[in-house]
Order: C-alpha cells, then sequence, then structure tokens
C-alpha cells in the first residue's frame, strides 16, 4: 500500500490532483482511492487531499493515514499546518516554495533530517498555466521523486485527464509537469 | 435518440460520478431535483448528460426537496421512469412525501448520500437520514463503495418497477466516504445496462387516458389499514425474492455477486460486528488482520436494510457469541437501531450470542481500523466471559471523558 497526503488551499486544485492522480495509477491495473477532508469548504482554507494505491482491492474507509509522501501545494502551510502528522521514519516530502531546500529546513526546523524535496509549483504554474494552479506540477515533480513513471507514459494519460479543458491549458499544463519534473530538488 | 457514451471497462469515479452514470444508463425519463451536499454532482451530472444529449428526459428545477419528490411523485403516476436525490435535512424535508410515493406504488428511485442532521449543521457523513427513511415504506439498499452505488442502481430500478412489486427504493452511499472518493468502477456499456433494467413497463398511468385512474386519494378507517396491509405484505413478500432474482442476474452481466447480507469470515466466526456503508469494508480489512493471529472475528453487512432480511441474518449469526451492533447515528434515548434490530432477530432463535452496541462517527467522523480492533477486544472479553464484560452502549471515537449507558 502506497499512501499519499496532500496538503493544499481549496481552490489551488489538490483533489483535482489526487483524483487525476488516481486516474492514471488506475491504467496500470493498481487499485486506488482518492479522497480528501473539506471542511467548512471556503476557498483559501487549509486542506488535505489524499490518495491510496495497492496491488489489491482498497477495503480501508479510514480517514486516518501515515503517508508515505506529503506533497505541500501551498508555500505558507508548511507554517502553519500540521503536516508532519503521523509522519513514517521514511516519509518523503515535496514541498512548494521558492526557497531553496536548506533555506527551507533552516525556516521550518521540523523539517531536519527528513527526505525533503522542493519545488516552486506555484512559480511554474503561473509562467505557464498564467494561474496559480500548483497542482499538475507537483504531480510532475512527484513523479521524478518516486520514479513511479516515466515521463511519457504519465503525460499522455493526463492529457486524457485533462481532456475537457481547452488544448492551451492542457498544453500549459503539459509544459509545466515537465518544468516540475526537470526542476525538483 | 440520445447519443451512446463510450466507457471505459474501468473508470475511476466517486460515488456520486457512478450514481449519476448510473441513471444516465438507464435512461430516467423525469429528474425534479434540489441540490444539497454532498448528494449535488448527481443531479448535477444527469442534467449534463441531458444538455449534452446523452439523455432523453426531463429535468425539472424546484424549489425544496419537498417539491423535488412531489415532482417525482407527479411525473411517476403520470407514467414515466422517475429518480432524483438528496441528503441530510434535504431528506428530512421529504419525509412527508416518501410516504406518498410509497403508499401510492410508485416505482421511484431516490439515491441518499448519507448524512448528518443538524443542529448543530454538517455536511459529512453518517446515517441519520438513512435510518429516518426506515419507516417509510421504501425499499432501502446500502453501498459501502463507489462500484455498489452504481451496481444497487440498475438493481434497484429492475426491482422498484418490477409489476409485482411497485415500491420505491432508495439506494445509500456515505456521504464523502463514498460520494466523494474516487475508486476504480467497473462499468457496464450502455447497451448492457439498460438492457438489464429493460423498458419501463407503465402501470396505472395516469397519462392513459383510454384507461384512466385516480392517483393519491382518501380512505378512512374504512379502508386505509387494507390499504397499508397491501403495502407491507408487498414490501414483506415480493421484494426479497425480487431482490434475490436480480443480485442472481447482475451477478451472471457482470461477475459481481451481492447478497442480502453481505458476510465474511463468518463460516467459524465466534465473534462479529455489524455495521453499514464503509465501515463494513473497514471491518473486513480489520478482520483479515487478525484471522492471521488466529482470532476468528467475522463481519456482517446489511446489504438490504428494508424489508430487514431477518431470517438471513438469523443463519449467518447463528453460531456466534458475541455481537457487536455497530450504529453511526445517534438513537437519541434508547440503544442503536442495529442493537435493537439484531436482538429482535435473534431473540426467538436458539442463539444467545452476548450482544453490544456502539455509537460511532457521528458528523463524519473517523472510524479508524484501530477503533475496530478495540471493539473486537471488548468481544473477545465477551466471548470468554460468557456475558457481558462493557457497558451495554458504548461510543467509540469521542473526545473527552468516555462515554457509556446501560
Amino acid at each position: 500500500m502506497l499512501e499519499i497526503r496532500w496538503h493544499s488551499r481549496a481552490g489551488q486544485g489538490a483533489v483535482t490532483g489526487a483524483k487525476g492522480l488516481a486516474d492514471v495509477v488506475s491504467t496500470t491495473g493498481k487499485h486506488v482511492q482518492a479522497f480528501a477532508f473539506y471542511g467548512s469548504a471556503k476557498r483559501g482554507a487549509a486542506m488535505t487531499a489524499y490518495n491510496r494505491v495497492d496491488d489489491k482491492v482498497i477495503m480501508n474507509h479510514e480517514k486516518f493515514m501515515a503517508p508515505d509522501y506529503v506533497l505541500v501545494i501551498d508555500p505558507a502551510l508548511v507554517y502553519v499546518a500540521d503536516f508532519t502528522a503521523f509522519e513514517k521514519p521514511d516519509t518523503v516530502y515535496i514541498i512548494t516554495t521558492h526557497l531553496t531546500t536548506e533555506e527551507l529546513i533552516a525556516s521550518q526546523p521540523k523539517l531536519e533530517g527528513k527526505k525533503v524535496h522542493t519545488v516552486d509549483c506555484i512559480k511554474i504554474s503561473q509562467e505557464t498555466i498564467g494561474k496559480a494552479i500548483p497542482n499538475t506540477p507537483m504531480l510532475g515533480a512527484l513523479m521524478k521523486v518516486s520514479g513511479m513513471y516515466e515521463m511519457d507514459f504519465f503525460k499522455e494519460n493526463m492529457i486524457r485527464v485533462l481532456k475537457k479543458l481547452p488544448q492551451k491549458i492542457i498544453d500549459a499544463n503539459m509544459i509545466a509537469i515537465q518544468r516540475a519534473y526537470d526542476e525538483v530538488k | 435518440m440520445a447519443d451512446t457514451m463510450e466507457l471505459r471497462d474501468i473508470e475511476v469515479w466517486d460515488g456520486n460520478m457512478a450514481a449519476a452514470q448510473a441513471l444516465r444508463q438507464v435512461q430516467v425519463d423525469v429528474v425534479a431535483a434540489y441540490p444539497i451536499t454532498p448528494s449535488t454532482p448527481i443531479v448535477e451530472g444527469y442534467a449534463t448528460y441531458k444538455a449534452n444529449g446523452y439523455v432523453d428526459g426531463e429535468f425539472v428545477m424546484v424549489e425544496s426537496e419537498h417539491a423535488a419528490m412531489s415532482g417525482c411523485i407527479g411525473a411517476a403516476a403520470a407514467g414515466g421512469r422517475v429518480a432524483t436525490a438528496t441528503s441530510s435535512q434535504g431528506f428530512a424535508l421529504m419525509v412527508e412525501t416518501l410516504y406518498s410515493a410509497s403508499g401510492m406504488r410508485l416505482p421511484i428511485i431516490l439515491n441518499v448520500v448519507n448524512r448528518a442532521i443538524g443542529a448543530p449543521l454538517n455536511v459529512n457523513g453518517d446515517h441519520s437520514d438513512m435510518y429516518m427513511g426506515r419507516d417509510s415504506g421504501w425499499i432501502q439498499l446500502d453501498a459501502y463503495n463507489p462500484q455498489h452505488a452504481y451496481d444497487l442502481n440498475f438493481i434497484a430500478f429492475k426491482v422498484a418497477e418490477d409489476h409485482d412489486v411497485r415500491l420505491p427504493a432508495m439506494v445509500h452511499q456515505d456521504g464523502f466516504m463514498t460520494s466523494h472518493t474516487a475508486q476504480g468502477v467497473h462499468t457496464l456499456t450502455d447497451e448492457a445496462a439498460y438492457g438489464f433494467v429493460g423498458e419501463f413497463q407503465p402501470m396505472n398511468d395516469m397519462l392513459d387516458l383510454d384507461h384512466p385512474v385516480t392517483h393519491g386519494v382518501q380512505t378512512e378507517e374504512d379502508w386505509h389499514f387494507e390499504h397499508k396491509a397491501r403495502q407491507q405484505h408487498a414490501l414483506m413478500t415480493a421484494v426479497i425474492p425480487k431482490i434475490e432474482a436480480a443480485f442472481a442476474e447482475f451477478e451472471k452481466l457482470s461477475g459481481r455477486k451481492y447478497n442480502l447480507v453481505e458476510t465474511h469470515q463468518m463460516e467459524d466466526a465466534e465473534m462479529a460486528v455489524i455495521c453499514m456503508g464503509t465501515s463494513v469494508e473497514t471491518a473486513m480489512e480489520v478482520v483479515d488482520e487478525l484471522r492471521a493471529q488466529g482470532i476468528k472475528a467475522g463481519v456482517v453487512g446489511i446489504r438490504v436494510f428494508r424489508p430487514w432480511p431477518l431470517e438471513q441474518l438469523a443463519e449467518v449469526l447463528k453460531n456466534v457469541k458475541a455481537i457487536g451492533t455497530l450504529d453511526r447515528s445517534s438513537p437519541h434515548g434508547t440503544v442503536g437501531m442495529l442493537y435493537n434490530e439484531i436482538a429482535g432477530t435473534l431473540f426467538n432463535c436458539d442463539t444467545k450470542a452476548v450482544l453490544n452496541n456502539y455509537i460511532y462517527g457521528l458528523g463524519g467522523r473517523d472510524l479508524t481500523k484501530a477503533h475496530v480492533v478495540g471493539i473486537f477486544n471488548d468481544l473477545k472479553a465477551n466471548v470468554d466471559a460468557g456475558k457481558l464484560t462493557t457497558p451495554l452502549q458504548q461510543y467509540i471515537g469521542l473526545r473527552g471523558p468516555k462515554l457509556s449507558f446501560f
């Protein structure tokens, strides 16, 4: 069982990101689950979304999770959200920030000694998609860090997941995914 | 003629999407709806399919859930295939009309995305609304995941519309835990899905002008009792065989097998939990882990909540020594519904299991695997002692001091 927790603000696309990832993973024959805590569902409110991936049918519906990966797609949440909750010794963090990994750890001592990767998904999405929608770039970074899938396979499937969007938005998302894949440290 | 939609063999859908797709595939004629969280995407989905040419039907926007079910009643009486969806306070507002629908023997399908009932206001999943519907004369089927929410809609239409049944049916799924949780759903083709349910066969439809009928009549003490007795007779005798037949035919079509009562590791279980919704599957996973330690635990899930499968439950529980009933609804003033129903089910049997009750998960509070392990620890103590070692009713997952009654 692979478990992933997203930390996001409502409106940044964590639910879409989690469901998109589940869709892509499902095409490889694995079983998936994607869900979220919505809370009061105000745009901008801190929220969490979740993925489970397994080789067998996922029967567990508890919301509790000790994640293998924690994906933070809003830079401020590492200072205000309990993003290390129920971490494991080898939990991998991928965090959106304009800081370097070293600067980030210095600013948030909870990350010391952890497996931490950084990428600026906000900047990447602003420069490619034109809006701060950091969900798809985070998936690009996850592909690089986890080695889950080849980039060509992942992008091909994400094009299918995003097929209802206008072509230029789909193209911009593909560039954002590739940039995050290349830029994550 | 509606367009066909090409679906992949496995789609990653949440429970709402699964239910909306089922409503499209059976080509519902009329949806009258007033949206409410977390069921909104079901009727929104139907409206989108209709607007894009994938359904030949009508979407009626109304001013309340009371009007939504009233619209469904009118459309069903006129002679159409009718469905809608609701949750929580919306369900509560529908209650009066639910009794009209069942009393008028109109086969409407209501997708209930189970949610807490306020106050305090809460949009998350528990079973308060489902429990509120249990005396309303409707068939009630319960899904544990998005696949079930999809499949049980087909079962519901097939059974409810059968001329030997002619009763409305609810398909329940857990708010957010199923409705907003995406999982792989094995799909049917549009042709196979529609073929399974078949073309709607009207009965006593108001729009058959050659055979005029009256719907919604008044009967006082002269006939009211006889009408209610006939309604109960149909619910008690016609429905279970039709559901079993529909389950068998659906298994042939899809390979997926449903049962009135779902069981897991019950063959030699000395203790069991009984629950509904997503909790059934979480408990199944816990039981597999306990079995690996040699603990003889089992799970019983209620699939058909109304009519209550009394004989089937008595059969699956006959050899257990301790039973934990898990209610995701506050019983306010007594023990939980499942405790009462199971006690009533077993009272005249030879089974003399120790029975206790857990209230959990209100307003979406998480039921963790650790909670379920704790319940089985209680049940094991009851098995070993041969009597109740805990309070009869306990609250689990509650913050603050431990709460229990009786």
